[in-house]
């Protein structure tokens, strides 16, 4: 049983940020552990981006390449984790807690028969170096702190923007090695035969540093358009509150609380949002929390760092001017 | 068509969770329980696909005494029948343990479809359909928002990923997990609620699922939880302040960017 192993997701050519968050905090324990940190890289033409996982601590990245391995299925990627588990036996696998992140970690964990916590905002190692790690229950109203059997591999997901980017060394290179697996059509479980793209966001609200979210006090559709201008002015998403997606506003992605997506960007701006226990269950862990609402007992302002008690048609397009302004200087 | 939904009792949205004193277990009293909210989704297309191809809709559900409330909600609302594995030593567990029971009873059940809800609500695992599925040797499609029936043996499905929708094809039987949007459940109503009363509700133990006490519960349990907190108090921040809007969100934006660093 040995190594400290990150499943490093690929997406749109990109290797996803969590993954560079997740070496950060499994260097120190590969190092405290005495073993190996290696990543695992999944996809199609992808062992270019393998390399640049050195910068980050990774010792080696296991390369599975291939047809059946273009688009995210359960089938052909679970089995190429756990033929890479079978062949080299790590003590510990970390997944991002993205969609996919977490549908592989929960079918790998019941394939493999182990332990798995999802969606961890902390990780470390118990004295007797199995891992412990820390996770929200009820969207973040309680959390617990979590320990495993000594079923190997110990697994958990990790919440993207929860443990930081660490600092990168970019001269050092990991070693690449390159796994054929194969994968039959009943192995791969279903075919994914189309795409439809949704909404405009092109960040995932869970993914996002930073959120610019609308709820009830948004009174339309239509009032989300400088919404979209402010998250895309900041490089951020557009979020929702409950009251906003039933009201048909926004999508249902887009929605963030109990019911929907919890979220922890380093900057959070609620507009007219009054703030509900599932909808600040949501978002509560966000590092920076704004509020703009014209109601100054809106529970919301309980919770933000910073409140603006104003009208939001005249406080939103002033910011949007402000930061305009901001981006011309620089 | 013999259609399965996989249902748990939660503690409600609205509800203040708290752990115990000691933190070494949550406070559940005072706390009221209601269907987890992606299971009534699962609950309601369960209901759609039988009244489109005729079948069978039957309620698995594990959870203590206080779950028949759950499950009598999805007989209301249209479920024929249920099966509710009740035991002391079923509890504690973990979703390894949970998929074990389920997969244990379900494997003497006819099944095309089972619906599950993409995750309950109070542990937020999200991982019992996936283990259950590998347990039963069928596929798992998760965060499901639209589901057709293909035919009688397939179905055409749209999964939330990033960004959209993969639209995914599949042999049944199969195991889809419900999020939001997949449909608009229904209400209990009064004639369904009368009629709940009286549908078949088998009640199993331990014993009936030929598993042993060391497989399941907390024995049985891949990982524990070894203390509970609450997450950290956040203090009221300060009220940004100024005479027009335009002063207070030049104020704002200052702010963010030379005292909270952040933009």
């Amino acid at each position: 049983m040995a190594g400290v192993w990150v499943y490093a997701e690929v997406k749109d050519g990109k290797v996803k940020k969590v993954t560079y968050e997740m070496l950060g905090a499994a260097k120190a324990m590969a190092q405290k552990k005495e073993e190996p940190l290696c990543a695992v890289m999944i996809g199609k033409d992808i062992s270019s981006l393998a390399p640049e996982l050195g910068a980050y601590g990774a010792e080696r990245v296991f390369v599975v390449e291939g047809d059946a391995f273009e688009r995210y299925t359960t089938g052909a990627y679970t089995k190429a984790v756990c033929e890479l588990v079978k062949q080299h036996q790590p003590s510990i696998i970390l997944f991002g807690a993205t969609i996919n992140g977490k549908d592989l970690s929960a079918r790998v964990a019941g394939r493999l028969g182990v332990g798995l916590a999802t969606d961890c905002t902390e990780i470390g190692l118990d004295d007797q170096g199995n891992l412990k790690v820390k996770r929200p229950m009820f969207a973040g109203k309680v959390y617990a702190e979590v320990v495993f059997s000594d079923r190997k591999p110990q697994m958990a997901s990790v919440r993207p923007n929860a443990l930081g980017v660490p600092e990168a060394d970019p001269s050092r290179k990991a070693e690449v090695e390159k796994v054929e697996v194969s994968v039959s059509p009943e192995e791969m479980g279903y075919q994914v035969v189309g795409f439809e793209q949704v909404g405009g966001g092109k960040i995932d609200l869970t993914e996002a540093e930073i959120i610019v979210s609308g709820g009830r006090g948004m009174k339309g559709a239509e009032n989300f358009k400088m919404l979209e201008e402010l998250a895309d002015l900041l490089g951020g998403a557009v979020g929702a509150s409950r009251a906003a997606v039933d009201a048909g506003w926004r999508p249902q992605s887009d929605q963030v609380g109990q019911s929907g997506k919890v979220v922890s960007p380093n900057l959070y701006i609620a507009c007219g949002i009054s703030g509900a226990i599932q909808h600040l269950a949501g978002m509560g862990t966000s590092k920076i929390i704004v509020a703009i609402n014209k109601d100054p007992e809106a529970p919301i302002f309980k919770k933000a760092d910073y409140g603006v008690v104003d009208d939001l048609f005249k406080v939103v397009p002033a910011l949007i001017e402000e930061i305009k302004k901001l981006k011309a200087q620089s | 068509m013999e259609i399965l939904v996989c249902l748990k009792q939660v503690p409600d949205t609205e509800a203040d969770i708290r752990p115990t004193s000691d933190m070494a277990a949550i406070d559940y009293a005072g706390v009221k329980f209601i269907v987890n909210v992606y299971d009534e989704y699962a609950v309601e297309e369960a209901l759609r696909l039988k009244e489109k191809v005729g079948g069978k809709v039957t309620i698995v559900c594990l959870g203590p005494d206080r779950a028949v409330e759950a499950i009598r909600t999805a007989l209301a609302m249209g479920a024929d029948e249920a099966v509710h594995l009740n035991d002391p030593a079923l509890l504690e567990g973990d979703a390894y343990t949970t998929a074990l029971a389920l997969a244990k009873v379900i494997q003497g059940m006819a099944y095309d479809v089972i619906f599950c809800g993409k995750q309950a609500i109070d542990d937020d695992l999200a991982q019992v359909p996936s283990i259950l599925g590998e347990m039963l040797g069928i596929p798992t499609v998760t965060n499901v928002q639209k589901f057709e029936l293909v035919g009688d043996k397939k179905a055409k499905v749209h999964r939330q990923v990033e960004g959209g929708l993969d639209v995914i094809e599949l042999q049944l039987p199969a195991i889809f997990t419900a999020t939001k949007g997949l449909n608009e459940p229904r209400y209990p109503s009064l004639p369904g609620i009368m009629k709940a009363k009286k549908k078949p509700l088998k009640a199993l133990s331990l014993s009936d699922l030929g598993l042993s006490e060391d497989q399941v519960g907390s024995k049985g349990a891949l990982m524990k939880v070894v203390k509970y907190s609450l997450p950290p108090m956040r203090q009221a921040g300060k009220i940004v302040d100024g005479e027009t809007p335009e002063e207070k969100a030049a104020k704002l934006v200052k702010l963010l960017r030379e005292e909270a660093k952040v933009i």
